[in-house]
């Protein structure tokens, strides 16, 4: 299998490495980072990351733009690219947005009610409802998750 | 077998499939444009009994094994997007229309109690679109469109769940994590999607299956079915992906809990259903090992480990959560079970369950309306001070067990022949073990209902108005009634698991 | 009336009797007498099914199908027949046996211990008339709900640790291991249906025949056999007419009944016999004859000594089954019943006893006899029965069984029948001596019968033990047809 590692074979699916590195990228912010904004980034490149994949896999070798003549006249003999994975990823880029601002909403409400967006303040914060709801309503298995 | 009824879309009644989608989809917006509070609540429940009247209508079709196939818009498949109803989604249908209808009922005076008054208007437009999401998803035909569907129910999701921050403020953190874990695994179901693009270059379901079944399996067809499946499996929350739950569950308004334990996670387990054995195939040999050696101990597990944290929890809220993502478990072990009593056994626990925990989740709201509060010793004796509530409670509790004469007992049996036929008894023991820790865990709620004389400092109370006493009980008298007559829940349960299995989608073609 | 509605009546009416004592809740007098009422209706509707069937098995009356091949489906065979005659006229004595009780005791929350009563009475109505394993299984549970809520009455912290070993226990066994028992032979066979000779011939064979065997008897928790004993005991924290009712009339019995159905109807007497499976549950069921025995000598507690004897009664009933013999089959059949009036006089002595004087320990009982001769009378010949001597009715069941022993040559087990016996002697009869032949105390002087409510009911059973005995023939060819070819 490894013989299939020729340059070629990595130059030519460079999409997909790029794919991989900014989805990699993408999770580990989300998961490393503790600062909600940043997660939030992370999240960002993640999706990011699945847009490259849709967007590159439209594109074929020698293909042009998937655009109709003036004349509408459409010629057989040249090729286009495909149009369609540029239209799902439209879709895709407005949940992200949706997602996005949300999420953002949801931070400053966080903040609001928190004082922070970091994970560990928030954590503190959270333990210490926990510990006294314990106090007053005997202990309990699993406490956060 | 099958027969397929393709829909050159002329009489309304051949619309049925996207006006299921399109009745609450456009009442969300209507709500906030006509912006009276006064109306908000009438235009949902219009528009949620209207859905669950063209849900039933749907069933009916299709209940004889036959397929719908809407062409949206007109456009043909493959090329346009296809509404393709049958036994399996036609019956989530009718489960979360249903169940949205009777908690809508509920939630005017929980809603009203739990949230402020200036948020209701918009409360209402997010529970419509919640709606119109998780109907979309089960009932359309094509790849993408579930993902966008998903999408539109999660984030409205996350909107509701957010709402429970008038109360405790860890509500919003809850949705965060919620909003954060689930759209990585959307974005993980959008990568399988894309995957299977690739190798197949359609997006409609059942093209999809035939284009697999001609070109059988390669990696990029494995990745995609890895990838689709823990992306789905993050919103099942499957065990070791089901951290978001607990919290999103024990945090959000009473309503919100009701609708979402009884439809967001079955919705998700329908995706699941339809990729497994529509698209891919039971016969896909990846497929076989994956879910016999990865869902199964994964759902056993679920079963054990969740029960047991059940068992020790002191806020009844918290603890229905986790019994939640027990029966889940269940649901998910017939299905790797892989045989037609399994899947039947799955599918009819989807239903039952679902109208058990929209009970237990409504009778909590209830205290939680009373005594603002659901811990246990907030809820000691208030069997005689809340009775209808409580023996509600009762009832669903009993349901949660399997004891025979309610729905979730019917399910129970299933499972259990389901693992005898295939002569697995161990894990038939094992599934009457995990229900002996419901024993334990309802037994409990019983006792601290009944058998716990009232704190001394308590207040006396009376029992919920009636507007969430009706909703309560109708849950309840299903939870009994779908225990002695099985016809729709079994009837359609098996048709759905004839068809999942046989691969109708190829044999209607 | 025809039978059909009738066997729907006689749950009904019961039923009705649950939602009369929500609704009268606050009118004692009215509410017992509208549950008295009910009683002798249900008693009365039995006797109306006794006259049109007599000892012949009827046909199946189909409710309706719950899932496919699982019907809620009655019918009436000897058994049963003798089981739900029992059970109702019992209830009309315990009835009053408890209102006596429960206004005399000062106890409390009586309309939900009426109401829970009635609802296991329709409970045992149901498991009596039961056409299908699946029918009787849904009542069996609908039994062990009923009776937690009397099982915990009291509602003190032994209360509550009582009935979560006993709900513990009877949900363990039912749910784990009875269930499954019961999806298995579903699975094997395609039905549940009760059949004369049994439904598993040709389906199953070799060690698997006791391996099922095994979950039945194991997850039957009701029959106490052991180690599934313990919730009997346990359960004696409820008042006396809750014991009474439960130990031997309601709960025991139906777990015993159950055993006795699945061994003939499910399993088949001769299928049995042929495999040779049920020899272990055989040893088994002596064991435990005689270990609960020989524990009830060292419980100074009247109630927890009546109870282990209880759970060496029941054994007896299984030990009945498992001979695989027809004689078993029968002899365990009339146990039922002798037991059942033997049992109930003791556990209705043992309350009045409470209610007269609130002493509960066998040590404490010297002399009460004297002052009480009615009841001690009524337990010494309560106590004769359960011994198994003549002229008392419990002396022929034990004769059943001892043939069905002889018949299979299980000489053993005929010695361990009569061992039990000289135990029971040696655990029964001291009180009865102790109440008659002991020292004067000073204290007992003020001392005398409680109410009539509560002494006349034991009496009435203790002349049921005696009056059985001359009946026992009529009795033995009502159930014959049980095991007949």
């Amino acid at each position: 299998m490894l013989e299939e590692f020729t340059w070629a074979f990595i130059v030519g699916h460079i999409n997909y490495w790029l794919f991989i590195v900014l989805m990699m990228t993408g999770l580990y912010i989300v998961v490393a980072r503790s600062n909600l904004v940043k997660k939030l980034v992370g999240l960002n490149i993640f999706q990011v990351s699945v847009f490259m994949l849709y967007i590159s896999m439209g594109k074929i070798t020698g293909g042009t733009a998937p655009i109709f003549p003036i004349d509408m006249k459409v010629d057989p003999d040249v090729i286009y690219s495909n149009p369609l994975p540029h239209v799902l990823i439209l879709t895709a880029i407005v949940v992200g947005i949706a997602t996005t601002s949300l999420a953002l909403a949801l931070i400053v409400r966080i903040r609001e009610e928190y004082n922070t967006i970091d994970e560990a303040g928030i954590f503190e914060v959270e333990s210490a409802i926990a510990r006294a709801e314990n106090n007053i309503h005997g202990e309990a298995m699993g406490g956060r998750a | 077998m099958t027969s397929e009824v393709t829909q050159t879309a002329v009489t309304l009644a051949d619309h049925l499939p996207v006006l299921q989608i399109l009745v609450p989809f456009v009442a969300g917006p209507l709500t906030v444009l006509i912006g009276s509070r006064a109306l908000a609540w009438p235009i949902a429940f219009a528009a949620s009994a209207i859905a669950t009247v063209i849900a039933f209508l749907l069933l009916m079709q299709v209940i004889d094994g036959s397929v719908i196939s809407y062409h949206l818009g007109g456009w043909a498949p493959p090329l346009g997007i296809e509404y393709r109803v049958d036994a399996a989604n036609a019956f989530v249908l009718l489960l979360v229309s249903g169940i949205s209808t009777v908690v809508l009922a509920y939630a005017r005076a929980s809603v009203a109690a739990e949230i402020p008054k200036k948020q209701h208007t918009l409360f209402y437009t997010a529970y419509l679109l919640c709606l119109t999401g998780m109907l979309g998803v089960a009932v359309t035909g094509d790849a993408f469109n579930v993902f966008v569907f998903l999408e539109i129910s999660s984030l409205a999701t996350y909107v509701l769940i957010a709402q429970g921050s008038y109360r405790d403020k860890r509500a919003l953190t809850a949705a965060f994590d919620y909003l954060i874990m689930g759209t990585i695994g959307a974005t993980f179901f959008v990568i399988g999607i894309g995957l299977l693009y690739m190798a197949t270059g359609t997006l409609n379901m059942a093209d999809i299956a035939e284009r697999i079944a001609d070109q059988g399996s390669n990696r990029t067809v494995r990745t995609a079915f890895a990838f689709i499946i823990v992306g789905v499996g993050l919103k099942v929350a499957i065990y070791p992906l089901h951290l978001w739950l607990p919290n999103a569950y024990t945090f959000a308004p009473s309503a919100v809990t009701s609708f979402l334990a009884a439809t967001a996670t079955k919705v998700a387990i329908y995706v699941l259903l339809r990729f497994i054995f529509t698209v891919f195939q039971p016969g896909f040999a990846f497929e076989i090992n994956t879910l016999v050696v990865i869902i199964i101990p994964f759902a056993i597990l679920a079963m054990f480990a969740a029960s047991f944290i059940a068992i020790f929890q002191t806020d009844l809220k918290r603890m229905l959560a986790y019994s939640s993502i027990a029966q889940i478990g269940y649901i998910l072990l017939g299905i790797g079970l892989l045989t037609e009593t399994g899947v039947t056994a799955a599918v009819a626990h989807l239903f039952n369950h679902g109208i058990t925990k929209a009970t237990l989740f409504m009778g909590v709201g209830a205290y939680v309306y009373r005594v603002n509060g659901s811990f246990y010793d907030r809820l000691e004796g208030m069997g005689r001070q809340m009775p209808w509530t409580s023996a509600a409670v009762v009832i669903g509790g009993l349901s949660l067990i399997g004891i025979p004469g309610t729905a979730g007992f019917v399910s129970k049996w299933m499972l259990v022949q389901a693992a005898l036929e295939l002569g697995w008894w161990p894990i038939a023991l094992l599934i009457v073990a995990s229900s002996l820790l419901a024993v334990v865990y309802v037994w409990r709620v019983i006792e601290v209902l009944y058998l716990k004389p009232p704190a001394a400092d308590a207040v006396h109370v009376t029992d919920v108005p009636l507007s969430m006493l009706v909703p309560l009980w109708v849950m309840a008298f299903a939870s009994i009634y779908f225990g002695f007559d099985t016809n729709l829940t079994l009837g359609a349960s098996s048709v759905a698991a004839n068809g999942l299995l046989g691969g109708s989608v190829l044999a209607a073609q | 009336m025809e039978t059909g509605t009738a066997i729907l009546l006689s749950m009904l009416i019961p039923f009705l009797a649950v939602i009369s004592n929500i609704i009268l809740r606050d009118k004692p007098n009215l509410r017992d007498g509208t549950t008295l009422a009910a009683a002798v209706a249900t008693f009365l509707v039995v006797l109306k099914i006794l006259a049109n069937e007599g000892n012949g098995t009827s046909e199946t009356l189909v409710l309706f199908q719950v899932m496919p091949g699982l019907d809620l489906a009655f019918n009436v065979e000897p058994l049963g027949l003798m089981f739900a005659i029992l059970a109702s006229g019992l209830w009309i004595l315990t009835h009053l046996y408890g209102i006596g009780y429960m206004r005399e005791n000062n106890e409390e929350h009586h309309a939900r211990f009426f109401a829970c009563f009635a609802f296991a009475i329709a409970s045992v109505m149901g498991i009596a008339f039961s056409a299908n394993m699946f029918t009787l299984f849904l009542f069996y549970e609908a039994l062990t709900i009923s009776t937690y809520p009397l099982v915990a009455h009291k509602g003190t912290p032994e209360a509550i640790k009582g009935a979560r070993t006993y709900m513990g226990i009877l949900m363990g066994t039912s749910i784990g291991l009875q269930l499954v028992a019961i999806v298995w032979t579903f699975s094997l066979t395609g039905t549940l249906d009760f059949t004369k000779g049994g439904i598993l011939e040709g389906h199953i064979a070799g060690p698997m025949v006791a391996v099922l065997l095994g979950l039945y008897a194991f997850g039957i928790g009701k029959a106490a056999l052991m180690p599934f004993h313990r919730w009997l005991p346990a359960a004696m924290v409820a008042p006396t007419p809750v014991s009474a009712l439960l130990h031997a009339v309601a709960v025991v019995k139906a777990g015993v009944f159950t055993m006795l159905k699945v061994g003939i109807y499910i399993f088949g007497i001769d299928f049995l016999s042929e495999t040779g499976a049920s020899e272990w549950l055989m040893w088994l069921a002596a064991f435990s004859i005689v270990a609960a025995s020989v524990v009830a000598l060292t419980k100074d507690n009247l109630k927890a000594r009546l109870a282990y004897s209880t759970i060496s009664q029941l054994s007896y009933i299984t030990l009945g089954m498992a001979l695989a013999s027809s004689m078993g089959a029968l002899g365990g059949g009339m146990h039922i019943a002798t037991h059942a009036l033997g049992k109930i006089t003791l556990f209705m002595c043992a309350g009045s006893i409470y209610v007269a004087t609130h002493k509960t320990e066998v040590s404490q009982m010297s002399g009460l006899g004297r002052k009480m001769p009615i009841t001690f009378i009524a337990f010494l010949i309560g106590a004769l029965s359960i011994i198994g001597l003549p002229p008392f009715a419990g002396s022929w069941s034990k004769w059943l069984l001892i043939v069905g022993a002889a018949d299979t040559t299980q000489w053993v087990m005929i010695g361990v029948l009569m061992v039990s016996s000289l135990l029971n002697i040696a655990y029964l009869l001291p009180v009865v001596a102790k109440g008659f032949f002991l020292g004067d105390r000073s204290d007992t002087s003020q001392m005398q019968e409680a109410g009539p409510l509560v002494w006349a009911p034991p009496a009435v059973t203790a002349a049921g033990c005696v009056i059985l005995f001359f009946y026992a023939g009529a009795l033995l060819e009502f159930l014959a047809p049980i095991v007949a070819n």
